[in-house]
């Protein structure tokens, strides 16, 4: 069973060495070096289909590597019982969220089955957390019926009541209005501030990236091509991180007058 | 196929282990029994009743023909309590009830909802499984004791009304109560426990197991039930043969 809920420390280190992971033969992470400090905002970037959300499940332990091993806290995640030591959230693209429950019962989720309060302080809890992600009252609906964005704030409520010291976010803002996307970045600075959480953010979104990130990571077909702050990252010399940072879609204005 | 049999032994024996805390998940052993009620009392109860009366009408004329029809209610009610109510009620629940379970839990394997489960630390043996299993553990034997009194009565009105089968109400329960004994009643209990093992258990895997979106929760629902299917009728063999020396 998990430690109290009350986190004074800084969340662990999380690192990474020589991962390595295929699918069905096909590489899809080369020999992974990374190390994330404690209570870091640590966004990773990449193409789609570059590994990213591969190298999160690592984090976690959804996906077992090929070779290499992560270490949370120093403490490899294969060991038995790695979840019980650290407590990690994820929120995932999809959201992820039970369908057979309703929001405010996935939101509290990880308080009932943990038994970790009592019903009415979970109300309380999944009340506050569904508020600051813009969903107040919405907490009796059924999953099917929320749009994607509602179901990707859900999922980041649902994170939040576990007060993790480690989380990880797969594309926290895709499906997102630019409202709501610089609320779940503001959220996303304030955990670090207020808990000193680690964070892992896995986003194409490149204003949420740069301007969240302590450091940032630039992934390309499983391999890490640069690693830095946002400042150093932008002055990279590879040239495809330059393409991946600085393209953007111009319209063809001759088209238009032809 | 010896890899499946070997990982869904591990999962029985990791939800058995989880026993104790059932009562932890009552609320979704209550859903699930309600569900499992609600889906398949009528078919057990239409099922039995015809069952009951083609065993009758079977074995009846035969037995009249020798002048044996005073043991067609033991006849029936052995087949019936013994064997054809056990087996009945798995096929019928691994048919409604485990397809049920494999797609809902398909489904959220493709959905990431297990994944989701796993990084709140919620072990999904513990709140998947371990509640489905032990319904149909309660459910089956329940229904396999009302499908045999069903499959009696079945069989009591096809051997009364059928003028090839010389036989009354009266005669017919006697018999039915000297041939048939408590034992034989516990020998259809024990096997529908059993059975309610292999359902739920080939149920759960095959639905943890699914890879591969919609297509893959059809493919894992089909398996599941013929999987099931295959594995209550060699167990049943096993069972009998084994009870018989009991």
């Amino acid at each position: 069973m998990m430690s109290a809920l009350a986190t004074n420390g800084h969340g662990p280190p999380v690192e990474l060495r020589g991962l390595h992971k295929g699918f069905a033969g096909r590489p899809v992470l080369h020999g992974i070096d990374l190390k994330v400090e404690p209570g870091e905002i640590f966004v990773i970037m990449g193409p789609s289909g570059s590994g990213k959300s591969v190298l999160l499940k690592h984090v976690i332990g959804l996906e077992k590597p090929d070779a290499g091993e992560v270490l949370v806290g120093g403490e490899s995640m294969a060991a038995e019982a790695a979840l019980d030591r650290h407590r990690m959230a994820m929120v995932f693209q999809s959201g992820a969220l039970l369908n057979s429950l309703t929001v405010a019962e996935n939101v509290g989720l990880y308080l009932a089955e943990h038994r970790l309060k009592s019903q009415d302080d979970i109300d309380q809890i999944v009340t506050e957390k569904l508020l600051l992600v813009g969903l107040a009252g919405e907490g009796e609906k059924i999953p099917a019926e929320l749009s994607g964005g509602m179901k990707k704030r859900v999922a980041i409520a649902r994170a939040l009541v576990m007060e993790p010291e480690l989380l990880l976010y797969d594309e926290p803002t895709s499906e997102l209005d630019p409202l709501m996307a610089a609320t779940v970045g503001r959220e996303i600075v304030n955990l670090k501030q207020r808990q000193h959480v680690t964070s892992i953010v896995v986003s194409h979104d490149r204003d949420l990236a740069f301007g969240i990130a302590d450091r940032v990571a630039i992934m390309r077909e499983g391999r890490i091509l640069c690693v830095g702050t946002p400042a150093e990252v932008r002055r990279s010399g590879d040239a495809r991180v330059k393409e991946f940072l600085e393209v953007s879609f111009k319209k063809d204005n001759t088209q238009e007058t032809s | 196929m010896f890899r499946d049999i070997g990982k869904m032994v591990l999962l029985f024996w990791r939800a058995a282990c989880s026993l104790p805390q059932v009562w932890q998940q009552r609320r979704k052993v209550f859903e699930q029994l309600f569900e499992i009620g609600n889906a398949s009392l009528f078919m057990a109860c239409l099922l039995s009743l015809f069952i009951g009366g083609v065993m009758a009408l079977q074995i009846g004329p035969t037995m009249d023909e020798r002048g044996l029809q005073r043991f067609v209610g033991g006849m029936v009610g052995l087949a019936i309590c013994k064997e054809l109510g056990p087996v009945m009620m798995a096929v019928l629940i691994a048919g409604r009830i485990g397809s049920a379970i494999t797609a809902e839990i398909g489904s959220m394997r493709v959905y990431q909802e297990i994944d989701a489960l796993r990084t709140m630390n919620i072990d999904p043996v513990h709140y998947l499984v371990l509640p489905r299993l032990a319904a149909i553990m309660v459910a089956l034997p329940l229904l396999v004791i009302f499908a045999v009194l069903v499959g009696w009565m079945g069989g009591a009105l096809v051997s009364v009304y059928n003028p090839d089968i010389r036989v009354t109400f009266a005669l017919y329960w006697n018999n039915l109560g000297d041939l048939v004994g408590f034992g034989d009643l516990a020998h259809g209990l024990i096997k529908s426990i059993a059975f309610a093992v292999v359902i739920g258990t080939v149920a759960c895997h095959q639905g943890l197991q699914t890879i591969g979106g919609p297509r893959g929760v059809g493919r894992s629902v089909t398996k599941s039930v013929v999987n099931a299917i295959v594995l209550i009728l060699v167990l049943d063999y096993v069972l009998t043969r084994v009870m018989i020396h009991l």
